[in-house]
């Protein structure tokens, strides 16, 4: 194309421009997003430009305060309002400002802000020590690898390794996915959700393939997410189509307006709104996208791998944060686009969440390796999760709202105490490893324990609170036999968690055990935030469950 | 004063949880600071007492509410104090005997490397009684009862390397737990039925309970009555009381006799109205009274372990004060009357046998006593005052508070007066013969004396000052209280406002009722001295006629329990295990193989292989298309 055709594109074009209105955007409604995006790019601006030595200082405190700015305008916005009387829909009906959002934004930037702290920790993994090393590779490393882009096992990696290189892009890699989850569960039309979905999912498959130690597994972990993440994400987009092809729009008001059959009618609309297999079949595949990502059977095939597979500090986050928006996002949906629809998805979901409970604590009854029993672990609770959102009442989002944030941190907290336990090989993550650990480190065991018994549900534990009220709102809602194999997918999950408490402290210890490192101030501190919450929303939930019931209402 | 009802209790709550928890480095102060303790919170009582007397005789009660315990729904169970006439004479005498027992037991432990814990376990029991006689309801009255049944517990098989003493405390737990049994039930039934705990909710609603309430009120008194019968040692649930004699002397006379047995008589008492609502409790509890008075009298009788016989009395003399309970507002007060005299003597009489015992090697059997008078003057002359008293000698503390009991019981009137009137007057002359068999075989008569099982002959000597000194303030009391009590009808007019008083209708006269118990005495003293004051007492046990022997076995108790309880329990249990471990086991591990199994399989399904995981993506998400249109369809 010459020169002078394009400008006279750009020419023609120009009056076309004028009729879009310039969009108004609220700055301040979202500044939240903003604040975390900025952060992020100011991160890889610190990555192009400051030297190696000073960018680790530097991307912690850009993200800590990243988020906890963000955390703070959250906490404004709540208090003027926004969570409830003033909630509406922000930038031209793409992002809505309301209770459930402000409440999932908060819980992912907390999640966020502590994961930073697991991110952080470098005391735990040995400084490598080649001989003829420089004096800068004694310096410590964290979790993460020396350098992404080194084939494992290579002479590039290996002297990447005696530099002493750390992959700080990590940060900013996390501030970003931060975002994206941000996003997600405030998306108001199709195109955001996808967009989000996708702005959050690309780091987090990177981060995936970022494991210091098993490096290969790592890799593989991520190959697969990423393969199955985009499979999942084409069905998320033809649905979308479909719902478009249907509805005319994209818009979540939209949509749902003509399901209710009081948008005003138009020719084109007149055509498809008769065709309910453009929705139904559009609103299976858009519901599929979501519960893939929250881990349901059958879609959660890819949890076990990727968890086990991952640098455990992104495994910690992402099975806490990821879980928080993709619930967020699938409640939105359901109680927002598709509430006329109830009759048709609920029967359809009820199936998902008894298969899930069902199969996740199954599954993980037989299972030797601690990040997978927890993976599986993760899958029987996206089936009480989804219990609660099944339940269709306020009751149902208040209470799925609470069992976010408690369950999210008991995940952390778990993950973190995971990173603890090493051998010569890094993290020694198979359970026959674990015999004995309350006696030789009766501390992390016990802590390892409190998590346990709040995975279980155990009276005292945010798990129970937060099962509880997911329970209640489910049997309110009418979904008795949901609550009866919930209740029994619960007990068969005691069993393996209590086979966790009983290996650690009713087992000879092993000769050749692996030892408990002494973390450094920062994953301390992110174990102590989850027993502290875990604790807290256990013994005195209710400030949280009425906080929970107050932000349970979504703006339309 | 109200903030000191709160320091009357915590005061021996802080001891026990300081010399409990202190350590090894308390152990050579640890017994002063239990004492002090104790003798601090005698002084709040004293203080208490004196504000109590300053008011009118109707405005004498004394509330303090301190917080809500339990607030679940309609569900209130609050922790505040009551103190009235009632109360105040328990906790002069919880109070005041304790001290006299914590400075007795600084002698009498002084030998016993485990004295701190001793104490603290002292302290904690003073704490619960305390507690359970200001409660002002019965949620808290309930805690107070659970904190002395443990105290007691710990107290009883304090030397637990005796197995003997492991096993009484054991019994004791164990039996007293089928009376708690009886104290929680009563008081669901009072919540159910009056949605309260509260004294000053339950018992003036009892009284004028409507007709269709009555069974459920006399439901309630019989479930207090076993509550009674489990804490006070009373028929059926008796047997624990002898074998709590394993436990150390000082524990005896203060738990075991003076105070914490008598918890039954108190709820009794206190429950008053219910009871007065519901006569068939009330016959229960007189015949309960009646029938244990007897028991334990004919119990004692045999023993010639001292503290055993010691025991049989106490479970007698309580049988007294259960039946005047039962008499309703005629024998409230001499119930209550009879609780403080026996505390003093019955705790004088406990503290000779242990100072007797300390003299001489630990040894319990009177058969190997004899003539001790002349080596332990101090403890002839208390234990000879807490004896005179305790037969009702003229003029000493026994003689008005049980001549006022047998009164009342004549003065229930009918057949139901005569029987238990009779009753009360064999008891008595019972009482006079087996005391005076004890004194008889223990101070007087040839020495029996018998080097101890590693062969160390006995000295008998007087005991430090430590022991004589409460001996001595005791036997004061055996003396003087009783008259003290009854001039001017002191007593009743002090309790009347609380518990209620009538004289009743008497057939006989007070004089003949006196002249009555006088000949019992009389004919009860001279029998034991015919047979052993003026014989030799043979110092291997003669086989006795059956009577004796059945007493020797405390009327066959254990054997009963054995028979019908223990064996029936076993079967039952045994019965319950084949079921556990045939068919509860069988499901639970049939089911826990099965999940196992099915877990394995489906594992099998998790290969690792992107292409299978995305096949089964696209399956499942087929299935929820179809799904999703199938529902419509339908």
């Amino acid at each position: 194309m010459s020169a002078s055709s394009v400008h006279s594109l750009w020419t023609t074009a120009a009056p076309v421009a004028d009729k879009f209105p310039t969009p108004h955007i609220e700055y301040a409604q979202l500044s939240p997003v903003l604040i975390v995006m900025g952060a992020a790019a100011l991160g890889v601006l610190v990555e192009a430009f400051l030297p190696r030595r000073s960018r680790y200082t530097a991307q912690v405190g850009l993200a800590a305060v990243g988020l906890a700015a963000a955390f703070a305008a959250i906490v404004a916005l709540a208090d003027k309002g926004y969570g409830s009387t003033k909630a509406h829909i922000a930038a031209m009906g793409a992002v809505a400002v309301d209770g459930p959002a402000l409440f999932l934004q908060g819980t992912i930037l907390l999640v966020g802000f502590v994961a930073i702290f697991t991110f952080a920790e470098r005391r735990l993994d040995p400084p490598p020590s080649y001989a003829g090393g420089t004096p800068n590779s004694r310096q410590p490393v964290d979790s993460f690898a020396a350098q992404g882009s080194a084939v494992p096992g290579s002479e590039q990696e290996k002297a990447a390794v005696r530099a002493g290189f750390t992959s700080t892009e990590v940060f900013p890699l996390l501030m970003f996915a931060v975002g994206g989850m941000l996003i997600f569960p405030a998306a108001n039309d199709l195109l955001t959700l996808f967009v989000a979905l996708e702005v959050f999912s690309l780091p987090l498959y990177i981060l995936c393939a970022l494991a210091r130690r098993n490096r290969l597994m790592s890799q593989e972990a991520a190959v697969k997410y990423f393969l199955l993440g985009a499979f999942s994400s084409a069905f998320l987009l033809f649905g979308i189509a479909l719902l478009y092809g249907y509805a005319g729009t994209v818009s979540y008001s939209g949509i749902s307006a003509v399901i209710d059959g009081t948008a005003p009618m138009t020719p084109a609309l007149a055509d498809t709104t008769g065709n309910d297999a453009l929705l139904l079949i559009g609103l299976a595949m858009v519901v599929m996208g979501l519960l893939f990502k929250v881990g349901a059977v059958p879609f959660h095939m890819w949890t076990p791998d990727v968890y086990q597979g991952a640098p455990t500090p992104v495994t910690g986050f992402m099975a806490s944060a990821t879980k928080v928006a993709a619930f967020g996002a699938l409640l939105r949906l359901l109680y927002v686009v598709l509430p006329g629809m109830r009759w048709d998805w609920r029967p359809v979901m009820w199936g998902v969440a008894i298969l899930t409970m069902l199969a996740g604590a199954v599954i993980a009854v037989t299972q030797t390796d601690v990040k997978r029993l927890l993976a599986y672990s993760s899958i029987a609770h996206a089936g009480f999760i989804l219990a609660g959102v099944i339940a269709t009442t306020p009751a149902g989002i208040s209470s799925v709202l609470f069992y976010l944030a408690a369950y999210s941190f008991v995940t952390l907290g778990a993950f973190a105490v995971v990173t603890l336990v090493r051998d010569a090989g890094g993290e020694a993550t198979h359970l026959s490893r674990w015999a004995g650990l309350g006696r030789r480190s009766p501390l992390v065991a016990a802590v390892f324990a409190v998590f346990l018994l709040a995975f279980a549900g155990i009276p005292l534990t945010s798990g129970f609170a937060g099962k509880f009220a997911v329970f209640q709102a489910a049997a309110a809602g009418g979904a008795m036999p949901l609550v009866i194999v919930g209740v029994i997918s619960s007990a068969i999950a005691a069993f393996f968690y209590v086979r966790v408490i009983v290996l650690m402290f009713f087992s000879e210890p092993k000769p050749d055990g692996p030892t408990v490192a002494v973390p450094s101030v920062m994953t301390s501190t992110a174990i102590a935030v989850g027993v502290a919450v875990t604790l807290v929303l256990g013994l005195a939930p209710q400030y949280f469950l009425d906080l929970a019931d107050k932000a349970g209402v979504f703006v339309r | 004063m109200e903030t000191l009802i709160g320091l009357l209790v915590a005061a021996p709550l802080l001891g026990a949880g300081v010399l409990l928890t202190g350590g090894k480095r308390l152990d050579r102060v640890g017994h002063w600071i239990g004492t002090l303790l104790a003798l601090l919170s005698f002084v709040f009582g004293a203080v208490l007492f004196i504000n109590m007397l300053g008011k009118a005789a109707d405005a004498r009660t004394l509330n303090s509410h301190l917080f809500t315990w339990v607030p679940v729904g309609g569900f209130q169970a609050d922790v505040g104090f009551q103190l009235d006439q009632l109360s105040m004479t328990f906790v002069l005498l919880i109070t005041g005997v304790g001290t006299l027992i914590h400075i007795y037991s600084i002698g009498y432990m002084a030998h016993d490397e485990r004295r701190r814990r001793f104490f603290g376990y002292l302290n904690l029991f003073l704490a619960a009684m305390l507690l359970l006689v200001v409660a002002d309801n019965y949620f808290l009255l309930y805690a107070g009862w659970e904190g002395v049944g443990l105290a007691s517990y710990l107290l009883i098989g304090f030397w637990q390397h005796k197995p003997s003493a492991a096993t009484a405390a054991k019994k004791a737990f164990i039996v007293n737990r089928v009376g708690d049994i009886g104290l929680s039930v009563a008081i669901m039934l009072m919540f159910t039925t009056f949605g309260s705990f509260a004294f000053n909710q339950v018992l003036p609603q009892a009284q004028q309970a409507s007709t269709t309430q009555h069974a459920t009120i006399t439901g309630i008194g019989f479930m207090l009555l076993l509550a009674a019968c489990g804490k006070s040692a009373q028929v059926p649930l008796q047997s624990w009381l002898g074998d709590a004699m394993e436990g150390p002397t000082p524990v005896s006379a203060l738990i075991h006799a003076a105070t914490m047995v008598t918890a039954g008589v108190y709820l009794i008492t206190r429950s008053g109205a219910i009871f007065n609502a519901a006569p068939d409790a009330q016959t229960a509890v007189v015949t309960v009274g009646a029938v244990t008075l007897l028991f334990g009298a004919i119990v004692g009788c045999a023993k010639d372990d001292i503290k055993k016989a010691l025991a049989g009395s106490t479970m007698s003399q309580i049988g007294y004060m259960i039946m005047a309970a039962g008499l309703g507002p005629i024998g409230y007060v001499f119930a209550i009357m009879h609780l403080v005299t026996h505390g003093f003597f019955k705790a004088g009489l406990f503290l000779g046998a242990g100072s007797v015992m300390h003299g001489m090697n630990d040894e319990v059997d009177m058969r190997r006593y004899g003539g001790l008078r002349k080596y332990m003057p101090v403890t002839f002359v208390t234990f000879g005052l807490g004896y005179l008293a305790i037969i009702g000698f003229p003029g000493l503390s026994g003689f008005f508070s049980k001549d006022k009991i047998i009164e009342a019981a004549f003065a229930k009137g009918g057949t139901e007066g005569w029987i238990l009137g009779s009753a009360a007057l064999l008891g008595a002359a019972i009482t006079a013969f087996y005391m005076t068999r004890v004194m008889l075989m223990t101070f007087f008569g040839e020495q029996r004396w018998q080097p101890d099982a590693e062969g160390h002959e006995p000295h008998p000597h007087e005991s430090p000052s430590s022991m004589t000194i409460p001996m001595i303030i005791l036997a004061f009391g055996s003396v003087f209280a009783g008259a003290f009590f009854s001039i001017n009808s002191r007593f009743v007019h002090w309790l009347e406002p609380v518990t209620g008083h009538s004289e009743g209708d008497s057939p006989i006269s007070a004089g003949t009722v006196t002249g009555a118990t006088m000949v019992c005495l009389v004919v009860g003293v001279g029998i034991a001295w015919l047979i052993y004051g003026r014989r030799p007492v043979p110092a291997v046990a003669p086989r006795g006629s059956l009577l004796t022997r059945a007493a020797r076995r405390d009327l066959y108790q254990d054997d009963f329990n054995h028979v019908v309880l223990v064996r029936g329990g076993e079967h039952l249990t045994r019965s319950l295990v084949y079921l556990d471990h045939s068919l509860v086991d069988g499901v639970v591990n049939g089911t826990a193989a099965s999940v196992g199994g099915l877990s394995g399989r489906l594992r099998k399904l998790q290969n690792g292989y992107v292409r299978s995981y995305a096949v089964s993506m696209l399956g499942g998400t087929a299935v929820l298309v179809a799904a999703t249109l199938l529902m419509r369809a339908v």
